[in-house]
């Protein structure tokens, strides 16, 4: 079958790889109908995070058809049309019974990499390197789901396929980001970030309750999609100071939530941008956490800041003074999307949340590469590239 | 730097991480317990009647005798913990940084088997990587390679 693989850092292509198999009685294989480009994809491409292997198959938020079941697989048979959580959990270890899904034991094949690394490994990823357990991508013509009774959901007849694609990955990450970090009614939001993670974690803000929800960005497309789709008020960073401007907005408290869907490869218009660049690119520090600094400065007293951008190591200069001195909750999560997803395609067929919009282009798997470096460059307002192996 | 150059570069610091890691973990605690001395443990989601020592499953009772194990509950309802550890430790050179990278540390197939155990008794299955690879060699893709087959018996459990 075709697939997308990683060669190198930043050189992506389409290769001719073996069809996936069965390995284990709970797994299914998925014919892939449709996934997507994600900003934390760009993060291993661009060799940010040192465990890829060239002919790698990269992409983990997708929606198929199931076409083979293992012989312990309860819950699907083939002809399922299914959107499949990009985390896999096993559904039966302490972290999986407690909706913690992304932390599941038993679905990393390479632990010892995120022990070292984290101090304890996370569950397994579709197509995001070998210290996430090197399970292959879902950019490919068929991909192998394990644990398929608890990761793949069916679709709701009404709901079309694009727009069920997102709620693989990026609807419930933006969904936990508000939920975990307390929002609450007549709380202010401030979310760094307008791509699909940062407008869904808007839009749950508002659907959880948020008296006012305000998006941060410099990408115009963006801020005006994310204005006319979710709603909520914008500021491009560019064009203000972002900290007097949330103060301003908020009575000079600040946001009670602050949501970072950022990442490790933050922009900013300030001089510090620049020193993050070097001491990254130098290697002395893994990750730039810019947009994170500035929601813990930005952030009231006593509030919560919730880091839903993908980091992969240590951080330079991280404002520990002001996360003490002003009492604030810092949580941070990989998505538990099993809790989240069957409540999402519900409120998606009733029509409470959007996502057709994020799919500004959608391209056959032959032109993937060339999707990814214009959803880099965020070139001809690209917010998601949508890939269709199909064509 | 080449891309190539910059793959093998961040490929050698993921692993110059690990290995400081390693050799930290090798040296003996200030309370005085060597690696080979201390119990690997994982704690199970199972009831601690589900955990019985003489039925353990096949990847530790295969260790027959080799093997001390501890089994009891964990606090607050967190299932029940298993701790093995190799009844005869062997010499220390066995438990050094190169042959970890040789995967010749007798504790990495302990450590190894603990964690099938855990997954049969919590999921009835241990999960296998996908096959057939569809990955080739290079310089820093060998490096992520080697980390790989030795990350099913290394880490800090």
């Amino acid at each position: 079958m075709k697939a997308l693989c990683w060669e190198g850092v930043n050189k992506l292509s389409v290769e001719q790889v073996p069809d996936p198999e069965l390995r284990n009685d709970q797994d299914v294989i998925v014919r892939l109908v449709a996934g997507t480009t994600c900003g934390s994809d760009l993060h291993l491409i661009g060799g940010y995070i040192p465990f890829m292997r060239a002919g790698d198959v990269i992409g983990h938020e997708f929606i198929g058809e199931v076409v083979e079941t293992g012989a312990g697989v309860r819950r699907h048979k083939v002809g399922d049309r299914v959107v499949v959580c990009s985390f896999v959990g096993c559904g039966r270890c302490w972290y999986c019974a407690n909706d913690l899904w992304s932390l599941c034991d038993n679905t990393n094949t390479n632990p010892g990499i995120g022990q070292a690394l984290f101090g304890a490994d996370t569950g397994g990823i579709f197509g995001y390197s070998h210290a996430m357990g090197g399970l292959r991508g879902s950019h490919a013509e068929y991909v192998r789901v394990p644990f398929a009774d608890y990761g793949a959901f069916p679709v709701p007849e009404g709901v079309d396929d694009t727009s069920a694609l997102f709620v693989s990955d990026s609807v419930p990450t933006g969904w936990m980001g508000a939920d975990l970090a307390g929002v609450k009614p007549g709380d202010v939001v401030a979310v760094w970030g307008c791509g699909a993670v940062g407008q869904m974690a808007a839009r749950a803000a508002m659907l959880l309750g948020a008296e006012r929800v305000i998006s941060i960005d410099r990408i115009p497309e963006r801020l005006e999609m994310t204005e006319r789709h979710i709603g909520s008020e914008v500021i491009d960073y560019t064009a203000t100071d972002v900290g007097a401007e949330l103060r301003e907005r908020t009575g000079g408290r600040g946001p009670d939530v602050c949501i970072e869907a950022v990442g490790m490869e933050a922009h900013s218009d300030s001089p510090v941008h620049l020193y993050d660049q070097v001491k990254q690119q130098l290697r002395l520090q893994t990750d730039r956490p810019t947009a994170v600094r500035q929601a813990i400065h930005a952030c009231r007293k006593g509030g919560t800041v919730f880091v839903l951008g993908v980091f992969g190591g240590a951080v330079d200069k991280f404002p520990l003074g002001a996360v003490i001195n002003k009492g604030l909750t810092v949580r941070g999560a990989q998505q538990h999307g099993q809790r989240y997803i069957p409540m999402l395609l519900d409120r998606l067929a009733a029509g409470e949340l959007s996502t057709a919009h994020l799919a500004t282009h959608s391209v056959p798997l032959e032109e993937a590469p060339r999707a990814y470096e214009m959803f880099k460059d965020k070139d001809d307002g690209c917010v998601r590239a949508v890939i269709r192996p199909g064509g | 730097m080449s891309a190539a150059g910059k793959t093998l570069a961040v490929a050698a610091a993921g692993l110059a991480a690990g290995a400081a890691v390693a050799a930290r973990r090798g040296r003996r605690n200030p309370s005085g317990t060597s690696p080979a001395d201390r119990w690997l443990t994982v704690t199970v989601n199972r009831a601690p009647q589900e955990v019985p020592a003489d039925e353990l499953p096949a990847p530790l009772a295969e260790f027959g005798d080799r093997i001390e194990t501890r089994i009891r509950p964990a606090p607050g309802d967190r299932g029940t913990e298993l701790a093995v550890r190799l009844k005869e430790a062997g010499p220390a050179l066995a438990y050094s940084a190169p042959a970890r990278l040789a995967g010749a540390d007798p504790r990495q197939e302990l450590r190894s088997a603990l964690r099938d155990a855990k997954a049969l008794l919590e999921t009835g299955e241990v999960m296998r990587p996908d096959s057939p690879p569809t990955t080739h060699d290079t310089p820093g893709g060998r490096i992520v390679g080697l980390l790989s087959r030795r990350a099913g018996g290394e880490g800090v459990l």
